[in-house]
């Protein structure tokens, strides 16, 4: 970059598009701006210049809570010994399958 | 048809003359931005001003490819390559040097609000189909080149002292090119006669007034008017700048003119 650009870095965006209408906004990346309709349009540039989206969110990267490494554990295990909390241990009834 | 001929008087050469006079404009506007590559005060502002450059030169090479094929030419190349900067029919304000930023910013800024207000009537004007296509296709990514640099001149105004003092002192130094924007000649007139151009006179009012709003809401001062206006580049006279940036830009072409992309 220029050599008399400043060093002080602009906030982190995090970046979400949403690809088609009804369809769950996705996570793209992430951009600096400076506030956030900057951010928009940054994000615009970098990620949905192609037609990728049809709407971007935009989200303050400190404003994210997320989950640690530590979590993983409390968090993420139980599901693993207890399968019949996964939909797909049930098998769908014949009935059901036909109306579909 | 070169600079010195006279006035088109054709349905065709009017209508490629206009076809030159929008490309050109958006080719060395292009060619300036597309400097920034690199060089851009942030990753994201460098993207930014790219692909602002690339719409640009992208919209020049549409508008080259329509003359060409009404004239006869191989194609859009001829136009950017192998003319010489007197048959150059841009304004000055897009061959000024690219300056700093709060430059940059305040020519794109002026330039396509200029370029909205033309394309707009322009849309509603123009009879030539394939034309109208080419103006509705770029209209689109001209309102967002006024969005990308309004915003910006609206931070840098109201931004820090020395970012208000920078985007001041650029809008007073590009105001005397500003009045290009609004030249009618001869060859406009003839356009206007075959329904491919529109008075450009009638889109001052517009203009300033768009351009007053943002100021004062920038806090910027809004120039004098009643100032010495360039003009002429139009007709050929250009400024000393057209002619390095042209060189830069053709040299390879010129060097190589049969050599190809594999």
């Amino acid at each position: 970059m220029s050599e008399n650009s400043s060093n002080t870095e602009w906030p982190l965006w995090e970046v979400f598009y949403q690809p088609k209408d009804g369809k769950p906004y996705e996570h793209a990346g992430n951009v600096h701006a400076p506030d956030a309709e900057m951010a928009l349009q940054n994000a615009r540039d970098t990620y949905a210049r192609r037609n990728e989206g049809i709407s971007i969110w935009v989200v303050p990267s400190n404003q994210i809570t997320a989950s640690t490494p530590e979590d993983q554990g409390p968090f993420f295990d139980p599901a693993n010994d207890k399968p019949y909390r996964h939909p797909q241990f049930y098998s769908v009834p014949r009935a059901v399958k036909k109306r579909k | 048809m070169s600079t010195f001929d006279t006035i088109p008087n054709t349905n065709q050469d009017a209508l490629v003359e206009v076809l030159l006079r929008l490309a050109d404009d958006r080719l060395i506007h292009g060619q300036r931005l597309s400097e920034w590559t690199g060089h851009g005060p942030e990753l994201e502002e460098d993207l930014a001003l790219a692909n602002v450059a690339l719409d640009m030169i992208g919209h020049a090479a549409s508008l080259y490819g329509y003359a060409a094929e009404l004239e006869g030419k191989e194609d859009e190349d001829y136009y950017a390559y192998f003319r010489d900067d007197i048959d150059f029919k841009n304004i000055a304000l897009v061959e000024l040097p690219r300056g700093d930023f709060a430059f940059t910013i305040a020519r794109q800024f002026l330039f396509s609000t200029f370029s909205y207000f033309l394309y707009t009537g322009l849309i509603k004007k123009v009879e030539d189909e394939q034309f109208r296509g080419m103006l509705q296709k770029h209209l689109k990514e001209i309102k967002y080149h006024l969005r990308h640099s309004r915003e910006w001149v609206l931070r840098l105004g109201d931004g820090t002292e020395e970012s208000h003092e920078k985007i001041q002192e650029a809008i007073d130094e590009i105001w005397m090119y500003t009045g290009e924007l609004f030249d009618l000649d001869d060859a406009d007139e003839a356009a206007i006669k075959h329904n491919h151009f529109i008075d450009v006179t009638s889109l001052k009012p517009e203009w300033k007034k768009i351009v007053a709003e943002t100021l004062e809401e920038a806090t910027i001062e809004m120039p004098d008017d009643d100032q010495y206006m360039f003009s002429g580049s139009r007709q050929g006279r250009h400024t000393e700048h057209l002619g390095p940036l042209l060189a830069q830009m053709q040299f390879l072409r010129r060097s190589h003119p049969e050599a190809e992309w594999k």
